[in-house]
């Protein structure tokens, strides 16, 4: 299917938009006090296949930095170029998996789980501490916990939130090819 | 749960300022903020911020909440900081005066407790202006002062979008879990972790779903109203620059310029008062 370029620019305000209320305000609370399980990667997973590389990178990068903007102290721009990085990479295989066609069978579940594995390490347990380190001079082996922690709990929730979000639009969508004219 | 960037519209001089202005000082400023550890400009940077709150006219019980929130984060990532790496002072700035030991290898030097101060400053001398900016800037300007400073016009729009929608997209989300948990969704403590998100994705497909329409719906009105036609686009919350406006920008230039020469004097970004 053809991407109207309107359509991607639409899709990322609203992914941006689904991604803040996703991280804001929806909580889960998990067995950790005072931690909550961010499904907002699980929808950046599934925006990214549905509509590419560049809203992939675009709703990260802008949902993350809204979430920081609205808690009103100090936007951490590690973080929020990680979330980008995460959207960009798995926007890479949206030409390997036709979810626009409704096509999302075993292989497509194994391709993208795969590839969110290692783009969360990539980012979470590379790119953010590394940043960190770069940017705010903090302790090596405080960021690199940090960033495994929250990655592992990242690959987790993308493992069930994504994963079934895409099953679920592709069931939802028509299959190409499944009408067939009549004799 | 309207209002969820707390714009608070005060008549004041910081208030007056266009949003590509105040968009242009806090990236300038938290650059300066964040490039150098020289305790002397993060002490100037911090009052200043102080100041420009008072001029404000924000008050503090407008931002208690969310200033709560911060104290909490910062006072945790201090901990951690000092537990994963209680020396990190000492690899910084290569000396080691010992105050008094905790046991094991929790030793409190002067320069570990010189290096939370510092932290702790960078965070007073950012959180004030972010605070502002979101406090004093109309979401609707920001859109606009976007496009202004040089990011295209069809990606700025995006970013307007987003601040339209979420409101929408937060109702629809509080009325499908609602009816999910009118349904026997459980999302509580009780469920086990794995349940518990299952439960989450019965309320975001349908969510994400209807977004998806929502998609199709805004960008065909947008297509059929010629949008991504032109080259440029303008805007009915942009504002023309005035004095005070570049006089703010180049005061918040002269600041990061200032962060960069003291970490091209001190060889670094750490000011050290030990040597």
């Amino acid at each position: 299917m053809k991407r109207s370029p309107v359509r991607t620019i639409v899709a990322i305000g609203i992914g941006a938009a689904l991604f803040f209320v996703l991280g804001r305000f929806v909580a889960i609370p998990s067995p950790v006090p005072n931690t909550n399980i961010c499904l907002q990667y699980g929808l950046l997973g599934f925006m990214a296949v549905l509509f590419g590389p560049i809203a992939g990178l675009l709703i990260g990068l802008i949902g993350h930095f809204l979430i920081d903007l609205s808690w009103g102290g100090g936007i951490w721009w590690s973080w929020v170029i990680a979330s980008g990085i995460f959207g960009l990479l798995m926007g890479c295989i949206s030409r390997k998996i036709a979810l626009a066609d409704g096509v999302f069978g075993k292989k497509g579940i194994a391709t993208f789980n795969i590839t969110q594995i290692i783009a969360h390490l990539i980012c979470w347990v590379g790119v953010a501490p590394a940043l960190d380190i770069a940017m705010y001079a903090e302790p090596a082996n405080k960021v690199f916990v940090q960033g495994l922690v929250g990655g592992i709990a990242n690959i987790i929730t993308t493992a069930i939130v994504g994963t079934l979000l895409c099953l679920a639009y592709a069931a939802a969508k028509p299959k190409k090819g499944s009408l067939k004219e009549e004799n | 749960m309207r209002n969820i960037f707390n714009y608070i519209d005060r008549p004041s001089p910081v208030h007056r300022l266009t949003g590509a202005t105040k968009f242009i000082c806090l990236l300038l400023w938290s650059f300066a903020a964040m490039s150098t550890y020289d305790t002397r400009l993060l002490v100037l940077l911090t009052v200043l911020s102080f100041v420009l709150f008072y001029i404000s006219k924000i008050r503090l019980r407008d931002v208690s909440f969310l200033l709560s929130f911060m104290a909490v984060f910062m006072i945790l990532n201090n901990i951690l900081i000092f537990l994963f790496s209680p020396q990190h002072g000492v690899t910084l700035y290569g000396t080691c005066h010992e105050l008094f030991s905790l046991g094991g290898r929790y030793v409190v030097t002067k320069e570990q407790l010189f290096y939370h101060l510092n932290l702790v400053l960078k965070y007073f001398a950012t959180i004030p202006i972010v605070l502002l900016f979101v406090c004093t800037t109309n979401p609707s300007e920001f859109a606009a002062s976007l496009n202004r400073v040089g990011v295209r016009y069809t990606i700025a729009y995006s970013v307007a979008l987003a601040l339209r929608y979420i409101p929408d997209i937060q109702k629809s989300y509080h009325e499908i879990s609602q009816a999910q948990q009118a349904r026997g969704i459980e999302m509580s403590k009780k469920q086990n972790l794995v349940k518990r998100l299952k439960s989450a994705s019965t309320i975001l497909i349908p969510l994400i779903l209807s977004s998806m329409d929502r998609i199709d719906v805004i960008s065909n009105a947008m297509e059929l109203r010629g949008f991504g036609k032109g080259k440029k686009r303008t805007w009915y919350m942009a504002r023309p620059f005035k004095a005070a406006d570049i006089a703010a920008m180049a005061v918040c230039a002269l600041l990061l310029g200032a962060s960069i020469t003291l970490n091209v004097i001190n060889g670094g970004r750490f000011w050290n008062p030990f040597v």
